[in-house]
């Protein structure tokens, strides 16, 4: 091959190159070679079956559920790992009170707590949103945790010759910020996790709709190529949310780091 | 005023094994209102403790140290320090590090702002107003600690080894512009060194301290006008002294 073509072919377009062979390798495979649609949709089956779904309209129903159960249980985990994170980076008997708790219980998979999510809540958003704030509650708290242990000490008697001399205003002024990468990472392990837990939480049936209970929906009626359908929306969007959440931290909030060897 | 006494301070470390550290023992010093006093001695003699202790970041183990006559623990915004390693808060702009004094002494951020201008422009860095630390060099970054130390209006400047990262270029620059900031601001300096050709240069009196236990081994006034000349023989007569201490503390 010519070194100029070669060269001609950027990064993108050796990208866009490698999805449309995957995507034409599969199509190839399930026309002519397993020729099941049980088995494996092909490409074609999954477009149209994705057309359908938003021309009934169900994919608008099915992720704003999906999103409530998503935005609860992140919500509820960063107001409540934040705030312990917070106190067991910075005050050293909030570490012994919390700590043996955090570990005992931070091992269990969240999908294990979903039998006491449905005699707590029911079948409800609450009780969906209640597993994917277990998943995402440990890497808040410990990436807070970890950040404010590691807030480095110059800046903390700078900021106290200066005059910051309350913890209140050490934490907000000096320890928050200088924590800030951390706990980013936090919530972005956070929100992976709580977006896998996602599916399993709407399995159980809290609501007739979300992207994660319709998988198993149309798995009974043995419609795979829906089943296909819901998969890629939840890859899709998990990606977004990633995407758009390190966009705007590392963008707004983590602009004084550019610059800093990572 | 910035009267500083510093009466029969002691100051014991425990390792963890519970063996003591004497750090410093018995200092007693005397402070006037601004005047500019150099803490030299080699490394471990407690000099960074004892300012440290005059900051307010460490507590002496017995003895007291008075400020214009008042007894003083914790740190406050009447003594501003300059830490040796970069301390300015990186993720704030170089404006907003100088204001956080003034705003944590409760002045409003408009206010604060106009304060840090005042001082940025002292340090003659207007340029890098909404810069962020990580884009200055080190002798930028040392300036705009100053700055950020000075917007507190302290009657004590403490400064550990401030300029001990820079370059000797960059070091004789800063040296030169904080004669002239001392001059202008009417503030005591205290200076810890490493360097006799420094201590010589900016001190009104050097303090020469000795290791385990650290004490005070001598006090030199220096009483030669500013600006000095850093070869003059009067100059060189003072870093022999100070360095003969220092040998003889060496050999003991």
């Amino acid at each position: 091959m010519n070194i100029k073509i070669k060269k001609a072919i950027h990064n993108r377009e050796l990208e866009a190159l490698s999805l449309l062979t995957v995507i034409v390798m599969w199509q190839f495979a399930a026309d002519l070679l397993v020729k099941n649609k049980l088995f494996l949709p092909s490409f074609v089956d999954v477009v149209l079956s994705f057309l359908k779904v938003i021309k009934s309209g169900a994919i608008y129903t099915d992720l704003s559920v999906s999103l409530l159960h998503f935005v609860i249980g992140m919500f509820l985990a960063f107001i409540i790992g934040l705030p312990i994170g917070i106190m067991m980076g910075w005050f050293k008997g909030a570490n012994h009170v919390f700590d043996p708790v955090i570990e005992i219980l931070r091992p269990i998979p969240p999908l294990a707590w979903i039998p006491f999510a449905i005699i707590w809540f029911g079948l409800t958003h609450q009780s969906a949103g209640f597993v994917v704030f277990i998943g995402a509650v440990f890497p808040i708290i410990i990436n807070t945790y970890t950040g404010f242990k590691s807030v480095p000490v110059v800046y903390v008697e700078a900021a106290k010759v200066l005059g910051c001399m309350r913890d209140q205003n050490l934490i907000r002024y000096v320890a928050l910020p200088s924590a800030l990468p951390s706990i980013a990472a936090g919530v972005r392990i956070a929100m992976g996790v709580g977006w896998m837990c996602l599916v399993a939480a709407e399995m159980f049936g809290v609501s007739n709709n979300g992207l994660g209970y319709k998988i198993w929906w149309h798995y009974h009626l043995h419609q795979m190529d829906f089943v296909l359908v819901y998969m890629l929306l939840l890859g899709f969007l998990g990606l977004l949310i990633d995407r758009v959440f390190r966009y705007y931290v590392d963008d707004r909030l983590l602009k004084w780091r550019v610059g800093v060897v990572m | 005023m910035g009267r500083l006494t510093v009466n029969n301070v002691s100051r014991t470390f425990y390792k963890g094994n519970g063996a003591p550290t004497i750090a410093l023992s018995d200092i007693t010093l005397e402070i006037k209102d601004k005047e500019f006093v150099c803490f030299i001695g080699p490394s471990g003699c407690g000099k960074t403790t004892l300012l440290r202790i005059i900051a307010g970041l460490d507590t002496p183990t017995s003895g007291e140290i008075l400020l214009d006559g008042t007894k003083i623990s914790v740190p406050d915004a009447k003594r501003g320090m300059v830490f040796q390693e970069y301390s300015l808060f990186p993720w704030r702009t170089v404006i907003d590090n100088i204001a956080f004094g003034p705003q944590m002494q409760g002045k409003n951020k408009k206010e604060s702002l106009k304060i840090a201008e005042k001082y940025l422009e002292l340090v003659g860095l207007e340029q890098f107003k909404n810069s962020y630390p990580y884009e200055l060099s080190g002798g930028m970054r040392q300036r705009v600690a100053i700055a950020r130390a000075l917007a507190n209006d302290p009657k004590v400047l403490i400064m550990d080894e401030p300029f001990g990262a820079l370059d000797a270029q960059t070091r004789n620059t800063l040296q030169h512009e904080l004669l002239e900031i001392w001059r202008k601001n009417n503030i005591t300096i205290l200076f810890v060194t490493h360097s006799m050709d420094e201590a010589v240069f900016l001190a009104d009196r050097i303090v020469v301290m000795s290791a385990r236990p650290g004490k005070i081994i001598d006090i030199i006034d220096v009483d030669l006008p500013h600006l000095r000349d850093r070869t003059a023989p009067e100059s060189n007569e003072l870093r022999n002294h100070v360095l003969k201490l220092l040998a003889e503390e060496r050999e003991k």
